[in-house]
């Protein structure tokens, strides 16, 4: 199958006015026909759901937590990204998609990152028209910061929730279409399964989470908004319940699924501390603006360090390593995030860890607290630092934080063309589910921008066009396809609930995430890699003989919801560790040590791997086929990413 | 340290439901509260018993999803959420007594989860500015002085966890709905709403079944948030401008 992207042709700054001319539109008396189904209530999936029943359409909404103000968009810190030039200080359209694809390391397509950049401006007007309380400066207007490796100022935040805040706006949005009858809302309900019937979506089947009820739901359209799968990692700043499951079981049913070795890892997150963590806390980037990151220039001084026997404070500041100011003279500790997160991991690697594991770096407000007084420093990071003191027991203003990198966000996902459809014809994918515009590493403040982007301005246009070419009539919920699905859920359920073995789905996952960690995280080579292939198919087997589930599949059942997802982590492991071993390059967020320059840094391929890969399931226990879409550069000249 | 846990545990929503209690060792003062009670349930899958149910998600304090009754105080001795609370502030041979939230609008599901959905429908009957996607002014249009954005910002800062309605001996949801109304009164944008709004939110919480209000300040001492009470005062003189002026709605 040969992969269309659907790009529209002519100009960048043109394509998306064109492309949204040339689309097909559904009669506004023709939309209430039409009955579209959103997974999915986090910033992308609230913000279509709203955006679509406000133009007519019927929606249902889905989502696993007990309120869809609940998602994990919830938890983002830091802010969102838009060209707005607010401040005057050189950003454009363009040079937020330049910074993009950049940022990207030259992985993602020009197409798409222009229109995010081109809408991202509608976002704030939209937030801040719904009662989103952003930032202000005293005369009342809009306040910018910079953020992970941008040199303008063109992040709007909300202190440091501006998830909340976002998330909490198109919730609102969504709230007011469910009073109005457009949106009927399923929380506490997990999507199964998709059912394709003439090669295209038409349904999904679901599990009430209370009752345990399986139950079909026929649709025009679906669209995934169901976020990211960095739990595969059991350990990751993401929420508890974040899975990939949704995002699978597409997979099996024909979406294809694209570079799933695409993790970002977060450089500045809470050290881990036992055995017993259950997640990972970060702590804004926003801290790297006033913060400076170091470690001890020897590694005698890091053991007496870990040993306790000296406190950071007495560290002279000729044994202190201000190892990205020093490395990188121009961004110093505002580098992109996987720059920071790999030079965090190299000093640790060398012995120069600062804390008892040896696995942690200092991030130290010493400087900014002489330089603007303990209160302004509270005033921008007073939450942060509480939270930080809460988890830790230490003080920050007192001592430096301890930082170190953890799994934060996925840029891989499902492959979608420029319409954010999947390779199943009326299966749509939008925010993190799917794999489309940060290439191989995203920058901060982005993912917020197109969940949104997708959300409210992107997928109106583009699922009315598919719409507009589709009869009004249903596939009944009784059609034998739906009916087998609901078997297959059922046989699936009974099956994890029948092993009645002696581990925990814990157990399994933990083992899945250091397996993860150790082969597939922040660098990745060829041999760690073939042996973690081994591992995951080892330990997958030994899950479906050994896994215990306990409870009935017809009540509230936390440990039977967890092992539905853990088994779809132990298929994807596979795949990511896949597509890490294939792509003999390193780029962005995927680094094999294999392929790096004399400096450490990543080496791209430009010639062999300017590609995005998709993979195809074919099949239980067999290899996945590899398809590639090229990337096209017209508009920007590829080099070797340098922020020195 | 080693500590004895009295849980609730009730089956589903019709079960009676009673405490348990469980003997627990080998937690660290680093732990948070919640992963204390993961390892009780690795515990008791190991022993073949149903793990303890309660809803979780974020662990981060911010979604709002974690609730418990923790020694009589909603989310525990400190202000802030369960997920937040870490060991340190217990001490070895503690005994901790563990309930879920308990309010007529808030109905048991299964041990420590309850229905909070009473919430949703409350933002759904008003809780929001009436635009849709497209078509609105530029961001800057509309300056907004900081003090009156930062003020704002404070009562948007609520995460819906309950706590507010658990700590108030009448179950009111007074501190939840004046916040989300204060919030909306602040802002341009929002006022043009103002009146129908109080009115419509504060007839579906009392369609819920939330109590009255006495004012004890119960929920605000409570809130992890720290939603303020002023809050409650903003709520009710926009209700009552609202019933006294010919804006009905
Ligand atoms: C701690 C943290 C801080 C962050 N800070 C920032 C930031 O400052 N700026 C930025 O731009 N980005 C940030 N990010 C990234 C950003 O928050 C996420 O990428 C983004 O919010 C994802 O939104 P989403 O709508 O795609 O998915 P989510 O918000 O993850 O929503 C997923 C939805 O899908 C539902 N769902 C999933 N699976 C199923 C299923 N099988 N059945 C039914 N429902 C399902 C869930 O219930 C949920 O409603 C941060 C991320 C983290 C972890
Ligand atoms: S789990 Fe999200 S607030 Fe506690």
């Amino acid at each position: 199958m040969k992969l269309n992207s659907k790009i529209p042709s002519g100009p960048l700054a043109e394509k998306w006015t064109n492309h949204k001319f040339n689309i097909k539109l559904v009669n506004p008396a023709n939309k209430r026909k039409y009955e579209i189904i959103v997974v999915g209530t986090g910033l992308a999936g609230a913000s279509a759901a709203a955006s679509l029943a406000e133009l007519g359409y019927n929606v249902k909404a889905f989502c696993f937590q007990d309120s869809p103000r609940r998602a994990h968009s919830i938890a983002a810190q830091g802010g969102i990204n838009a060209a707005k030039n607010y401040q005057n200080d050189g950003d454009s359209v363009f040079r937020l998609f330049y910074d993009t694809i950049k940022g990207g390391d030259y992985r993602s397509r020009e197409g798409n990152v222009y229109r995010l950049a081109q809408v991202s401006v509608n976002i704030i007007d939209q937030c801040v028209a719904q009662g989103v309380p952003f930032a202000r400066e005293y005369g009342g207007l809009l306040a910018n910061r910079s953020f992970g490796g941008a040199q303008v100022s063109r992040t709007f935040y909300a202190r440091g929730q501006t998830g909340q805040q976002l998330l909490l706006g198109a919730y609102s949005a969504l709230s007011r279409q469910v009073a109005n009858g457009k949106v009927k809302l399923y929380p506490r309900t997990e999507m199964m399964d998709v059912v394709v019937v003439d090669g295209k979506a038409r349904g999904i089947v679901t599990r009430n989470l209370i009752t345990g009820a399986i139950e079909s739901h026929s649709a025009h359209a679906v669209l995934l908004c169901t976020g990211g799968y960095g739990n595969v990692f059991f350990l990751s700043t993401n929420a508890m319940g974040s899975n990939v499951t949704a995002a699978w079981r597409a997979h099996k049913k024909g979406a294809f699924f694209s570079n799933p070795c695409y993790t970002q890892i977060h450089p500045t997150c809470i050290p881990v501390s036992g055995d017993h963590q259950s997640k990972l806390t970060l702590m804004s980037e926003s801290l790297r603006n006033d913060g400076r990151v170091w470690v001890p220039k020897t590694i005698e001084i890091a053991e007496k360090l870990r040993k306790r026997e000296i406190a950071p404070r007495d560290i002279k500041e000729e044994d202190r390593d201000y190892y990205l100011e020093t490395k990188y003279p121009s961004f110093g500790n505002l580098v992109p995030r996987d720059v920071a997160s790999r030079n965090a991991k190299h000093v640790c690697d060398e012995g120069r860890g600062v804390n008892e594991t040896g696995e942690a770096v200092f991030l130290d407000f010493r400087d900014a607290i002489l330089r603007d007084g303990e209160d302004a420093v509270r005033g921008k990071y007073g939450n942060l630092f509480d939270m930080y003191q809460q988890i830790t027991g230490e003080n920050p203003y007192k001592t430096p934080m301890k930082i170190y990198p953890a799994v934060h966000y996925t840029m891989g996902g499902l492959w979608v063309d420029y319409n954010l459809m999947t390779t199943v014809p009326g299966l749509y994918a939008l925010g993190e589910a799917n794999f489309s515009d940060h290439g191989a590493n995203r920058l901060g403040a982005s993912a917020l921008m197109q969940g949104l982007a997708d959300g409210y301005f992107v997928a109106p246009y583009t699922v009315g066009d598919y719409l507009a070419g589709l009869s009004y009539e249903k596939v009944p919920e009784e059609h034998p396809e739906f009916r087998k699905a609901e078997d297959e859920v059922k046989a699936r359920v009974k099956q994890l609930l029948e092993i009645n073995g002696s581990k925990t789905v814990d157990h399994f996952h933990k083992k899945l995430g250091k397996i993860m960690w150790n082969h597939c995280g922040m660098a990745r080579n060829a041999a760690g890699l073939t042996k973690a292939k081994e591992m995951i198919r080892a330990l997958k087997e030994e899950f479906w003989s050994d896994v215990k589930v306990l409870g009935t599949g017809e009540e509230l059942n936390l440990s039977l919801e967890k092992a539905h997802r853990v088994a779809d982590f132990l298929e994807l492991g596979e795949l990511m560790v896949e597509d890490a071993l294939h792509r003999n390059e390193s780029c962005g967020g995927h680094f094999r040590d294999e392929y790096q320059t004399p400096e450490g840094e990543a080496l791209r391929d430009d010639e062999n791997f300017a590609y995005v890969a998709a993979w195809e399931y074919l099949g239980d226990g067999k290899d996945e086929a590899l398809h590639k879409e090229e990337l096209v550069f017209e508009n920007v000249k590829l080099t070797q990413r340098s922020y020195k | 340290m080693n500590l004895t846990l009295k849980v609730w545990r009730q089956k589903n929503a019709s079960d009676k439901g009673d405490f348990k209690t469980y003997k627990i060792s080998g937690i660290s003062a680093d732990m948070s509260f919640l992963e204390m009670l993961d390892v009780l349930n690795e515990d008791l899958s190991d022993k073949g018993e149903d793990p303890v149910h309660f809803d979780h998600d974020c662990r981060e304090g911010i979604c709002g999803m974690c609730s418990l009754y923790i020694n009589g105080q909603p989310h525990g001795p400190n202000q802030t959420t369960t997920c937040q609370l870490h060991m340190r502030s217990f001490k070895d041979g503690d005994t901790i007594t563990i309930e879920p939230w308990r309010a007529r609008a808030f109905p048991i599901v299964k041990d420590l989860v309850v229905d909070r959905s009473a919430f949703d429908r409350i933002i759904q009957s008003g809780g929001y500015v009436s635009v849709n996607t497209g078509g609105v002014p530029d961001a800057n249009e509309i300056p907004i002085p900081k003090v009156i954005a930062d003020e704002a910002f404070d009562s948007a800062t609520c995460i819906a966890c309950g706590a507010c309605v658990a700590a108030c001996k009448n179950a009111s949801a007074m501190l939840f709905v004046s916040a989300k109304i204060s919030q909306l009164a602040l802002l341009p944008q929002g006022k043009v709403e103002k009146r129908g709004r109080a009115e419509k939110m504060v007839a579906q919480m009392d369609a819920e079944g939330f109590g009255a209000c006495t004012n004890t300040g119960a929920c605000s001492a409570e809130c992890p948030k720290e939603i303020k009470q002023s809050n409650i005062a903003r709520m009710n003189r926009e209700y009552f401008t609202a019933s006294v002026s010919t804006e009905k709605v």
